[in-house]
């Protein structure tokens, strides 16, 4: 039997047997990338809609930087968050290194540019479309941003999908700032590297189908989501 | 060049463009306009394409900035203006929010938008489609549902640049009696057009633009009786056989 038949084997049976370490590793994996993501899509979308709209002088060297940050390695996100969070970092004595919201902050701040990036490129081609049609209808700049966000919803959850992709699949800022302690901050990539270095091949891969079934879990959830928010409904629009 | 019609009488004036021009990088698309518009008139713009027909109105609603451009106070407040496009862009959200969404962004008080929107949907027929999805709604109706959202904001100043140029010929009826409609209830109207059949139809005066440039502003039984400058003159000779 090759390695990637034993793998799938031994991930069918982890599931089955709803391993506690495994369901461990994985909510805690889902609970901190979730996470993330809703806070990278907090500044993530407004960053985007802003950048779409907003004219100032730099605004040409902001959306080079962001779409720069695209490309940024997670490990350096790690040791930015490692550095500011160590004993001797300006927020060391909140002592959150080692710890899941340590882990959390390195993935938001991974996302925010990928968040903010695609945003503006969304905004901007639903604004040619209908920009001057919502500023007849009274709307400034932003606030028609904002309703592009709500008209192209379904592409702002793909974009946030994607977000979602890019933290739990990634491993380097986690591993920094987490450490990879057994229980309490080990999450499936992580776990899967650890695998890796002991040799145990077949289980690191198991590990990888694992995480890959909770992605397509999550985008299945999130493509049954009710499409009516409860946004519209504050701002007396229904 | 240009010739100015003398308004009948001398009712309230809404908006007032004096020597207004405007440019887009290289392409100068308006050249001196001036024009005044008053309540209860009904002007159709005519022109080639580029000639600067849907600038003014964009001009005249305040989408692009130019000096020249002055409202005039109705009852203490300035002017409502409202436009309509020829592809009317609708939020990805039912009939009734959308109009509703217009309604929140003119800052209308709370308690007065259902009415306002089941007024203006009723108006324009679309009630029984309240709660269905803008964007599954055919040409014609969007553009009725244009019509709807811009008359529920109470205008004093309707524009509307080519409405009725994408639909079929049904579609174009109905809306064009819509327009009509409203303005017979002292709605002032500028629209710009192609048809120079719906511009005799619902226009009380009519201009002419070239390159920019307003050549001829008359009241319509002038402008297509009258001897016209020769470029505008051309310019009906070549449209008249599909008028």
């Amino acid at each position: 039997m090759d390695a990637f038949s034993q793998s799938l084997l031994l991930a069918t049976r982890l599931i089955a047997e709803a391993d506690a370490r495994l369901l461990g590793i994985v909510s805690l994996s889902l609970r901190v990338s979730l996470t993330a993501c809703c806070i990278g899509a907090a500044f993530g979308l407004l960053l985007g809609a802003w950048l779409a709209v907003a004219r100032f002088p730099g605004h040409r060297a902001a959306v080079w930087a962001v779409n720069t940050l695209l490309a940024l390695p997670s490990v350096v996100v790690g040791l930015v968050v490692y550095l500011l969070l160590s004993r001797s970092g300006p927020l060391g004595s909140l002592g959150l290194l080692f710890t899941p919201a340590a882990m959390v902050a390195a993935q938001s701040l991974l996302v925010v540019p990928l968040i903010a990036a695609l945003t503006r490129r969304l905004v901007l081609d639903g604004l040619a479309d209908g920009g001057d049609q919502l500023r007849s209808l009274g709307a400034g700049p932003l606030l028609s941003a904002l309703l592009m966000l709500v008209h192209l919803r379904f592409g702002v959850v793909t974009v946030l999908l994607t977000a979602f992709g890019r933290a739990v699949a990634e491993v380097g800022a986690v591993m920094v700032v987490g450490g990879n302690i057994d229980g309490v901050t080990r999450v499936m990539t992580t776990a899967i590297a650890l695998e890796t270095s002991k040799g145990d091949l077949p289980l690191a891969l198991a590990l990888g189908v694992v995480l890959l079934g909770v992605v397509g879990l999550v985008n299945a959830a999130v493509a049954l989501l009710p499409t009516r928010g409860k946004l519209l409904r504050d701002a007396g629009l229904s | 060049m240009a010739q100015n019609p003398q308004p009948a009488q001398a009712a309230q004036a809404l908006v007032s463009l004096d020597a207004a021009s405007v440019q887009f990088g290289a392409v100068q698309a308006l050249r001196g306009v001036s024009l005044t518009l008053r309540r209860g008139d009904r002007l159709a713009l005519v022109g080639a394409n580029g000639s600067g027909k849907s600038t003014l109105l964009r001009l005249l609603h305040g989408l692009v900035p130019a000096a020249g451009r002055q409202l005039h106070a109705v009852d203490g407040r300035a002017p409502v203006v409202a436009m309509l496009f020829q592809r009317p862009f609708m939020l990805d959200l039912s009939v009734r929010r959308n109009v509703l969404l217009s309604l929140w962004l003119r800052q209308v008080p709370r308690a007065e938008r259902p009415e306002r929107c089941a007024r203006a949907l009723a108006r324009v027929g679309l009630l029984p489609m309240a709660e269905r999805a803008a964007r599954t709604l055919s040409g014609g109706q969007q553009q009725r549902l244009a019509l709807a959202r811009a008359w529920a904001l109470e205008p004093d100043l309707l524009l509307l640049d080519e409405p009725t140029a994408s639909l079929d010929p049904s579609a174009k009826r109905e809306v064009e009696s819509l327009i009509d409609e409203l303005a017979r209830d002292g709605l002032t109207l500028v629209f710009s057009t192609h048809n120079l059949g719906q511009a005799k139809r619902l226009a009380t005066r009519v201009a002419y633009l070239e390159a920019g440039r307003l050549m001829v502003d008359l009241p319509t039984d002038r402008f297509f009786n009258d001897a016209l400058p020769p470029e505008a003159a051309q310019f009906l000779k070549g449209e008249l056989p599909w008028s």
